[in-house]
């Protein structure tokens, strides 16, 4: 009999919110957090607005040695470390200086690692300064990075690993934890995402032309999914991370469960049939969604809500007809549809895990966040689903079951249940 | 620079490296880094980064090998000074 699994903590570096309640007050306000970016306009970015959690600069040391903090110049680590330590704290985890605890683990994934420490390295070294990198650059630009940290300072004993399928994880950490808690091999796994911010991790995606230029001076309304005039992503950055925990562990601690982990799927569509490297295979998404429901073992018909990958680019109403085709639901039946990344823009591989917390918190505290920049729903949109199931407004609502989606480049697709505990 | 000089300024250099305070304040010629300060020795070469900026000299990958308590510290460092 596979193991229940139940999220017992977590952990939030959003750019619209640090820390599990500024990030609930914001995402039930509509709170944007895209700003306009000077460095980016003067390296003659397109786009020049993203989004990048405000870490006050005392923080860091909260969470950080001051030895760590030497020569430290990795945001995305920094994000992680935050999000992974306040995520473990949430569950009444404690923090013991001299022993292992070899049933707890972590898959903490990124895209890159410590770009911008890699760019300092290279300058250092291309100047024939090999022997002036100091101690640290393996360990900041390694993509293991984040979950060798983590794994240092909670003590963990149990796989430490990090994962990487570039927008989906986030996701996909929160499913690989999940079956290793369900298969017996670990009772807790602290599982998230995190994504460094800024020009040299944003300047390819900036070249690609896939975020948009066109909200430069009104960077809040720039992030548009499901609008009609949304023409692009706008990049974001920050880390999610959550307890995940076996629920007869969870119930031995008498931890605070904040839902559960139903079940969910993993898939690629290969890079065929219309999917490419960067364009998903529709048949592939649709897949991943009803095997999710199946694994989940629910009816299509019990999802209160989906939390969708949503990036606003030209691809959000194929998004949207693959959900309708994979449930089987439309107009009126069709799920409440949303997108985080309205407010918090694509935080690229740490956007599952910040996009799930987000779901989980709205089971727990029984809401709808908005979805802001929706007041002009694409008209393919409108004709597969009823207008009423996206809102700019919160809603309160009592929700049983929430679907949440990531897709990314690689052709690669994540679909998880959470249900209320 | 005489020794005493010397030693005040390394101490200040090893400090944000060093895991037991004790050793720290009671450092003398014969403290070890890695043993008596618990130094963990991947930031050894931190230090001697640190080294040469103070001392505006370069420490070979030979010396460096060798730097491993404060009295050869101080010794490679004055023969440094002394060749420039």
């Amino acid at each position: 009999m596979k193991k229940r699994v139940v999220i017992t903590g977590l952990g939030v570096v959003a750019p619209n919110g640090v820390g599990i309640s500024a990030f609930t007050n914001a995402i039930k306000n509509g709170v944007s957090g895209i700003q306009f970016y000077t460095d980016l306009k003067e390296l003659g970015f397109s786009c020049c607005i993203g989004g990048t959690p405000q870490i006050p600069e005392t923080l860091p040391s909260n969470y950080l040695t001051s030895l760590q903090l030497r020569n430290f110049n990795s945001s995305g680590i920094m994000y992680g470390c935050i999000a992974g330590i306040d995520a473990w704290k949430d569950a009444g985890l404690m923090i013991s200086n001299d022993t292992v605890d070899f049933d707890s683990g972590t898959i903490f994934g990124t895209g890159t690692s410590g770009v911008e420490k890699f760019r300092e390295a290279i300058y250092k070294l291309d100047d024939n300064k090999v022997k002036r990198l100091g101690s640290t650059v393996v360990a900041q630009t390694m993509a293991s990075g984040i979950s060798a940290y983590l794994g240092g300072i909670l003590g963990l004993g149990n796989q430490v690993t990090t994962n990487s399928s570039a927008c989906s994880t986030g996701t996909e950490a929160i499913l690989l934890g999940y079956d290793r808690i369900t298969s017996g091999k670990a009772k807790r796994m602290l599982v998230g995402s995190c994504s460094d911010h800024g020009p040299y991790l944003w300047g390819g995606f900036d070249a690609m032309r896939v975020m948009t230029y066109k909200h430069n001076e009104k960077p809040t309304k720039g992030s548009r999914p499901m609008s009609q005039t949304a023409s692009g992503f706008v990049p974001g950055s920050g880390a999610g991370a959550l307890v995940l925990e076996s629920l007869e562990s969870a119930l031995e601690r008498g931890a605070t469960i904040y839902a559960e982990v139903l079940g969910g799927a993993i898939n690629s569509g290969g890079q065929r049939n219309g999917g490419t490297m960067t364009a998903p295979n529709s048949q592939a998404v649709e897949r991943c969604i009803k095997e999710a429901v199946d694994d989940a073992k629910i009816s299509s018909k019990e999802i209160d809500l989906i939390n969708g990958h949503l990036t606003a680019t030209s691809k959000d109403a194929q998004e949207i007809q693959s959900w309708v085709n994979a449930l089987e639901l439309e107009g009126v039946d069709f799920p409440y549809i949303q997108s985080l990344k309205s407010m918090v823009g694509h935080c690229l591989a740490a956007a599952g895990s910040i996009e799930s917390i987000s779901a989980i918190l709205q089971l727990k505290e029984e809401f709808i966040f908005p979805t802001i920049n929706c007041e002009d729903i694409h008209p393919e949109i409108m004709r597969m689903i009823d207008p009423h199931k996206f809102s700019n407004k919160l809603i309160s609502k009592k929700l049983n079951i929430v679907a949440k989606a990531s897709f990314g480049f690689g052709d690669v697709n994540a679909c998880v249940i959470f249900k209320r505990y | 620079m005489t020794k005493d000089e010397l030693l005040v300024t390394l101490k200040n250099i090893v400090k944000p490296y060093i895991q037991d305070e004790e050793a720290f304040i009671n450092l003398t010629e014969n403290t070890d880094f890695i043993n008596d300060l618990k130094i963990n020795s991947a930031n050894l070469v931190d230090v001697v980064l640190d080294v040469e900026d103070e001392f505006d000299i370069e420490i070979d990958n030979d010396a460096m090998e060798k730097m491993l308590s404060v009295k050869a510290a101080i010794d490679i460092i004055t023969t440094k000074l002394n060749e420039k």
